[in-house]
């Protein structure tokens, strides 16, 4: 009786200084798992998904206070990704966000534009160049299209625009289904 | 303005489709069907017949079930293949209703609940085999003895007859037409502690192997070198097969000729050479890599020899490929070939 | 000597159908009234006009720059008026358009002054002889457009053999076919000098056994030279650059790596004609020869074009397009791309037009699932696993496809060539790989948002602290002088009572008009005087 006792808390002992060992020695720095869906998330920072930014929307994922079909402008891709990354089941976007759209960029018409600097401050990316009273405009390539900026132009001089596909951008399409494929 | 179509290249295609691919393979059966059926008589043809009709037939209601185009997958000729395989492993003059539900759960089990053509992990005909060697294992080991050893020939319609309603003609009794196969007498005559020399001396064993059993299995081998040679399937698998069959049983034999039967025993007595090119070569269920093939083949030669040598079946064929199906998707993983650029090529 | 030579894996045989277009000698194709050129042409940046709208050119007139390294500059095929400098479609299988300049000619076909160097290439400075073709234009004729001269600058990297490809191994087209029967001397000089400016030890010029007239021409122009005439059996895709090092070397060129990391360098037959136009000529690259074949013309032939021509007017020259046409290819029916109109121009990269009828090419045939069957695998002349990538990407699994070598894959189309279900595989494969670029393209420009954004957040943080913090300050100045207000305000107003009252003093002690008084003002203000001594002392006091 005494022996088997014993060797329990030996055994206990043992085992409990190999996980407090393992504890500190592979210990897991920071929550990278907000990063990592951070790096799936397109950076967009519009806000769609109801969060004030993606790594609000990514903490709020990690924390499992938010479904992953929240980002219209990810769309189906970054869905797929998130559930890869999380062990979850792909779910369709949800409606209520928006739907997904092709890549726009914002374009500020110069003509009318009257230099109140309200969309300068909506940017979430500074993507837009100008001074009180001098006109704006929009770096391009900076732009994520957030569409941000729409809404507080007072003259309405900011439109969305598809981005133009040109060869160096063109993809293949995705080669017409079979049957078979059609229904797995 | 003419309409241009404007798909990716390439705009060529090679004659080879998969109606093509099956109608070869069924092509080079059609030698060793030739001989199995002059050796045993009509049951032969009448099982190929019988598992046909309804391989086809539960095809089509299969692919009508799942909304498939029935027209382009029915003759395909992959229904057709599994049909006839299983046909050819079992036994000659077997129930109807045998050959009938073999047929039909190979077709349904093993090929469309997992998704049809293309998508079977497990080789069709051989869960078919199986299935009604576990499940009905006094039919299935009931095997006819071949003609030349047989005291009476049936005729087709005797044969329809006996088939459909086990009614023998008058005067003749099942146990003149049936004889264990040479791999089984082998086994159960080892069983009983006799000596080879005295096993092999008996009518059924002929010069390389059963007797009868040698002559189709010549025929297999003819169709299956068409086949590599037509490139219809490559050499890996039946060479990697039947030398590490030939390998095994030939170490054995020089350790122990007594107790072991000989390396051509094994290569032409039982299922072998037709599971070597035709059963272990199905590509859907087998490993695909060139490496692969061999371990694949390999393991399916040894894997056979071990389960005549010491388990509870005489042939192992069947069982060998499923085991070694299931082992494919690792193997093609740990397979894969160099990619040329990629090191160790210079 | 027979040369020892090597096999790469895989490779198929598909009809050569070559023989149609090699009937007739090379012809001159007619001056067309339009001339479009697209700024890109070739591999790398596009080019840079240097020309406007309404500008005369003439015929070999440098009509755009090169904008970069890996770019090339456009001239002028025949003389004419600029109409346009617009977006036109150009061949690429997406049938979109890019920059064009266009040429309305004058039917003079004027060329600009031109001619060789007055120094032959041997005494040139290499650079300067690369330069020359640079500004020529000159790219890979064979198909894939890299530009020529960076291919002749082995930077350092000692180039043991000049590999000229005539292989031509697609099925159909025959223009290198055809230059190699006609004119091998313009081949020979043009590969003189790109050994020359690589300094190679051996040149060697491949072409298949199924080429026996080409072969011939090239053995007899290359008597007295010191360049060693290959015949490779006919296996296709030979004519792929790496495919074929490793035929006539043994050698594997690295998977990322170039042929001049293992001292070769390989170029089209056609190419050297260029160089040898461009250097002893001193034309620059204006026209090709482009094969005009299939059962879709009437009469295929192989047509020297100027750089610019519609397709359709070469098709009109063999006799018009038939109206069973089902594609127009540009390049073979193995790696080119069906065009979407037959006003796209003909570029430095089109050998071939292959008006394909549709006996000609694949009928559309059902697609059947994949049968694993491996024949994939025997035909890729990369060892990769073809079904496996496929799987990959259809399920738009683009990482687990990389890990599997897509991008070795070159496209050949051996291994939907020979699957019997049909697969577009080759289709799978473009379709990943744009879409891995577009991903690629993606993430980079998330990181840079997100980059921003957080600079942003930190930016409006910092100005929000920095704001709080003036703040802070401000207020703590009024506070502290609360408390020393009132010593400061006293301290001043006795100050300025201080101030006042020196001055008062000052000005008490020396009265003005005092001379001249009379007594009784006198004791006016001496009364006073008293008074005032009086009250200053009971003031004092109190």
């Amino acid at each position: 009786m005494l022996t088997a006792v014993l060797a329990l808390t030996a055994i206990a002992i043992i085992f409990g200084l190999l996980l407090g060992f393992a504890a500190v020695r592979f210990k897991v720095e920071g929550d990278p798992l907000v990063d990592q869906i951070d790096a799936i998330l397109p950076q967009t920072q519009c806000g769609q998904c109801g969060y004030p930014g993606c790594k609000p929307y990514a903490t709020a994922i990690a924390n499992n206070e938010a479904d992953i079909n929240r980002c219209p402008p990810g769309g189906e891709t970054t869905i797929i990704a998130l559930a890869d990354l999380l062990g979850k089941d792909p779910i369709p976007l949800d409606a209520e966000v928006g739907e997904e759209k092709p890549k726009m960029v914002a374009i500020i018409d110069e003509e009318t534009c009257i230099g109140c600097t309200l969309c300068i401050q909506a940017c979430p990316v500074d993507a837009i160049l100008g001074a009180a009273k001098q006109m704006h405009t929009i770096i391009e390539v900076e732009c994520t299209g957030c569409e941000l900026c729409v809404e507080p132009c007072p003259v309405d001089c900011i439109d969305m625009v598809p981005i133009k596909e040109d060869i160096f951008h063109w993809k293949w399409p995705y080669p017409e289904q079979t049957d078979e494929e059609a229904k797995l | 303005m003419i309409k241009l179509n404007t798909p990716s290249s390439p705009h060529f295609h090679g004659p080879s489709t998969v109606t093509t691919v099956m109608l070869k393979v069924m092509l080079a059966l059609l030698p060793g069907i030739l001989i199995y059926a002059w050796m045993f008589g009509w049951g032969v043809i009448i099982n190929i017949v019988l598992a046909s009709i309804t391989a086809l037939a539960t095809e089509a209601l299969m692919l009508r079930m799942r909304q498939r185009p029935v027209m382009m997958y029915l003759f395909d000729g992959s229904a057709l293949v599994t049909a006839m395989l299983l046909a050819l492993a079992l036994p000659p003059l077997a129930p109807w209703w045998l050959v009938v539900i073999g047929s039909a759960f190979a077709i349904i089990f093993a090929k469309h609940l997992y998704g049809g053509l293309g998508f079977n992990p497990f080789n069709p005909a051989m869960v078919g085999y199986v299935m009604l060697l576990i499940s009905f294992p006094r039919e299935m080991t009931s095997w006819l003895a071949p003609l030349s050893l047989g005291e009476q020939n049936l005729s087709l319609g005797q044969s329809l007859s006996f088939v459909f309603s086990g009614s023998l003609p008058a005067g003749l009794s099942l146990d003149a037409l049936t004889m264990a196969t040479p791999l089984d007498s082998l086994k159960t005559e080892l069983g009983l502690n006799k000596a080879m020399q005295e096993i092999t001396a008996s009518p059924i064993f002929g010069m390389l192997g059963g007797t009868g059993w040698e002559w189709i299995n010549i025929a297999f081998l003819a169709g299956g070198l068409w086949l590599i040679h037509k490139k219809i399937i490559s050499w890996h698998v039946p060479i990697a097969m039947l030398g590490s069959l030939a390998l095994i049983s030939f170490l054995f034999f020089i350790i122990k000729p007594g107790a072991y039967a000989s390396p051509l025993f094994h290569l032409f007595s039982g299922g072998a050479i037709l599971g070597a090119f035709f059963i272990a070569t199905d590509p859907v269920s087998g490993a695909t890599t060139p490496k692969g093939r061999l371990y694949f083949g390999a393991g399916v030669g040894v894997l056979t020899y071990i389960i005549r040598s010491w388990g509870g079946y005489p042939d192992a064929v069947a069982f060998s490929v499923l085991l070694m199906n299931m082992a494919a998707p690792t193997i093609d993983y740990y397979t894969r070939p160099r990619v040329f650029g990629h090191g160790g090529g210079n | 000597m027979i040369r020892q030579l090597f096999r790469f894996k895989g490779g198929i045989h598909p009809p050569q159908h070559k023989d149609r277009s090699t009937r007739s000698p090379i012809q001159a194709a007619w001056l067309p009234k339009q001339l479009i050129l697209p700024l890109h042409q070739h591999i790398g940046e596009s080019g840079e006009p240097i020309v406007a709208v309404g500008d005369h050119v003439l015929k070999g007139q440098k009509i755009a720059r090169a904008s970069g390294y890996v770019s090339a500059s456009v001239h002028a095929s025949s003389s004419g008026t600029i109409t346009a400098i617009e977006e036109l479609p150009i061949p690429h299988p997406s049938g979109l358009s890019a920059s064009c300049i266009v040429i309305d000619t004058d039917g003079e076909d004027r060329w600009i002054e031109h001619g060789p160097e007055d120094i032959p290439y041997t005494e040139m400075d290499v650079s300067h002889l690369r330069n020359l073709i640079r500004t020529s234009g000159i790219v890979g004729l064979g198909g894939a457009g890299f530009p020529s001269s960076i291919k002749l600058n082995p930077a350092g990297s000692k180039i043991d053999t000049l590999i000229l490809n005539g292989v031509e191994c697609e099925p159909y087209i025959t223009c290198d076919d055809m230059l190699m029967r006609e004119r091998p001397e313009n081949i020979i000089a043009g590969a003189k000098i790109m050994r020359h400016a690589l300094n190679a030890r051996q040149c060697l010029i491949a072409i298949e056994d199924n080429k026996p007239e080409a072969y011939t021409a090239m053995i007899e122009a290359c008597k007295d030279e010191d360049i060693e005439v290959v015949q490779v059996p006919t296996l296709y895709p030979q004519g792929s650059e790496k495919q074929l090092i490793k035929v006539l070397t043994g050698k594997e060129c690295p998977s990322n790596g170039l042929p001049f990391q293992i001292g070769i360098v390989v170029h089209n037959v056609g190419t050297a004609a260029a160089v040898h136009n461009a250097i002893n000529l001193g034309e620059p690259l204006i026209s090709r020869i482009v094969t005009v074949t299939g059962d879709g013309v009437a009469e295929p032939c192989n047509l020297e074009v100027l750089l610019g021509t519609p397709m359709q007017a070469l098709l009109d020259q063999c006799g018009g397009l038939n109206s069973d046409v089902d594609r127009i290819i540009m390049g073979g029916p193995m790696m080119g791309f069906a065009m979407h109109s037959t006003e796209i121009p003909v570029i430095k990269t089109t050998n071939c037009i292959l008006a394909a009828t549709e006996s000609n090419v694949t009928a559309p045939s059902d697609v059947m699932p994949c049968i694993r069957c491996g024949a994939c695998a025997d035909v890729c002349p990369v060892d990769l696993l073809p079904q496996q990538l496929q799987w990959y990407a259809r399920s738009k699994e683009f990482e687990r496809a990389q890990e599997h070598n897509l991008f070795d894959c070159i496209e050949c189309g051996c291994c939907a060539y020979v699957c019997p279900s049909n697969i577009p595989l080759v289709h799978y494969y473009r379709y990943a790989k744009t879409e891995i670029w577009a991903q690629e393209r993606e993430k980079e420009k998330a990181d840079i948002a997100r980059q921003r954004h957080e600079f942003r957040q930190s930016r409006i943080e910092r100005e929000k602290a920095e704001k709080a913090a003036r703040l802070a300050k401000k207020k703590a100045a009024v506070k502290k002088p609360a408390d020393g207000e009132k010593d400061d305000k006293q301290a001043a107003i006795q100050a300025a009572l201080d101030r006042a009252k020196a001055k008062k003093e000052a000005q008490g002690v020396e009265p003005k008009n005092i001379e001249n008084m009379t007594p009784a003002q006198q004791k006016q203000i001496d009364d006073a005087n008293a008074r005032r001594q009086q009250t200053d002392t009971s003031e004092q006091e109190s």
